[in-house]
């Protein structure tokens, strides 16, 4: 295969093992998705070989639109593995967010990153990328980290598709709002700027993304509590 | 559901008064959550709450029971009655019963729509799709009752435990908590139960006489409450449907 065998396990996540290794002498990331036992196997090779493809896909695509992401090296869709580039110094927006936490300030401190989140994701969305896991684990931040220079990361439950995705992408930025109130309480104000910075980069497609996106939201708020 | 529960509203009123004794306002869930904390002895645990009417997955931080995911359509047991319906699979004891014994001859599996965003799910296409073929499939042989089924039941519950498992990864948390009326599915239980041995976290389920709502359950989360201080204004002791898991301040537990 294209690496040794110096797998380094780096991280277990609820489907996929981090390994750090190297690639023809480059040192690099790998993430496998694992088998899941307690689900059917028919339905786990096909989730495995669905979330490899279209995560690999969309990084690309990303690239291409200047969206920055791990460069993938190589995917090896028999052992289920991405190879990718290792940002080793990268912080997430979690841990980043967690620094200014509690501080009086902290939402004057967070807009541009918050304003950075939504301009990342009004392009990504503008250019028919669904993401469908947006968390703020999800997003990197690189070295210098006051230049607020965004990578995405963890795609496999994206999807590209040219058709008709309002709803597809007001769910995403409802994914978005619910775990950053759920991991940041008192961040109701930073999701706004989200929004803010959303409508800058999609300004054809912001108006009935945000239409769905409430929608969606009056689903859940909606949620009776009897049964 | 909001007659009988407006009706107990006012008994317990009367009974407050008569008795002058101080009366408490109880979320439905949180009454689900503390009584799967009694009975199974589990800490912090990452809940699964699951009923005919609501799919949440909760994880307890500052203060709040907060939901880090659920259904953004219909609950997943009213997803599986509605296909019991289909099926025209008798109510009694309860549709999702006879669908878990039904499911336990099914062999051939069908690959259903399988929606996860995030740590949310949505069972409204799923259902669309097997309603919409259910019947040709039955009639031309190709799949069984019981394998639609037990196709079924693998591909909603593979749904939940995925997002549980999320929530926990992302909680850092060891323990996990089945409640609600779906809780008391053995399948549900043994698929959690495999995660949580997977990843070195105890999982902690209780029988159908906790799992179903209870009279019970809605006195423990009182007796809570209580105790660390909280009682209801007299205006706020009404019935809502459109009260949040995350809205209830948790001032018994740090």
């Amino acid at each position: 295969m294209a690496t040794s065998d110096n797998l380094k396990l780096l991280k277990q996540g609820a489907e996929a093992k981090l390994f750090t290794g190297d690639y023809f002498g480059r040192p690099c990331l790998i993430k496998e998705r694992f088998k899941k036992t307690y689900r059917h196997p028919i339905l786990d090779k096909s989730l495995t070989s669905q979330r490899t493809k279209n995560e690999v896909r969309s990084m690309v695509k990303c690239r291409m639109l200047g969206i920055e992401t791990p460069t993938v090296l190589f995917v090896d869709l028999e052992q289920s593995r991405i190879y990718m580039d290792y940002l080793a110094e990268a912080i997430t927006v979690r841990d980043y967010i967690y620094k200014v936490q509690g501080d009086k300030d902290m939402i004057v401190k967070l807009s541009p990153l918050a304003k950075s989140i939504g301009n990342t994701l009004g392009k990504m969305h503008l250019n028919n990328i669904i993401h469908g896991d947006l968390t703020t684990s999800n997003m990197l931040l690189k070295k210098p980290f006051e230049d607020l220079k965004l990578v995405m990361i963890d795609f496999g439950l994206s999807f590209i598709d040219n058709s008709q995705t309002e709803e597809d992408k007001g769910v995403d930025l409802y994914v978005l709002e619910r775990a950053l109130l759920s991991t940041h309480p008192n961040t109701e104000a930073l999701f706004d700027v989200i929004i803010q910075g959303y409508k800058e980069e999609n300004q054809q497609g912001a108006a009935e993304v945000i239409k769905k996106y409430e929608e969606v939201r009056m689903r859940g708020r909606k949620r009776t509590m009897v049964g | 559901m909001g007659a009988p529960l407006v009706s107990v509203a006012i008994v317990a009123r009367t009974v407050a008064q008569i008795w002058k004794k101080p009366i408490i306002g109880v979320n439905h869930c949180i009454g689900h959550i503390e009584m799967g904390r009694l009975i199974t002895g589990a800490d912090n645990p990452t809940v699964l709450y699951v009923s005919g009417g609501n799919t949440q997955v909760i994880s307890f931080a500052e203060k709040k029971y907060r939901i880090f995911g659920e259904t953004i359509d219909i609950a997943v047991g009213n997803c599986l009655d509605r296909f019991a319906r289909v099926l025209k699979l008798s109510n009694d004891p309860s549709p999702g019963f006879n669908i878990e014994q039904l499911a336990k001859e099914g062999e051939k599996y069908l690959e259903l729509p399988y929606v996860v965003k995030g740590m949310d799910v949505s069972f409204s296409g799923l259902l669309s799709f097997i309603e919409e073929r259910a019947d040709g499939l039955i009639s031309s042989g190709e799949y069984t009752p019981a394998d639609l089924c037990y196709s079924l039941q693998e591909t909603v519950y593979a749904m939940l435990i995925e997002i549980t498992e999320r929530a926990m990864a992302h909680c850092g948390s060891e323990e996990v908590l089945l409640v609600g009326g779906v809780g008391c599915n053995k399948r549900l239980q043994e698929m959690m139960g495999t995660m949580a041995k997977e990843r070195n976290a105890t999982l902690h389920a209780t029988d159908m006489r906790f799992c179903i709502d209870n009279g019970a359950m809605i006195a423990q989360a009182g007796w809570e409450m209580f105790k660390s201080g909280q009682t209801t204004k007299w205006e706020d002791t009404f019935c809502t449907q459109r009260f949040r898991t995350d809205e209830v301040e948790v001032t018994w537990r740090s």
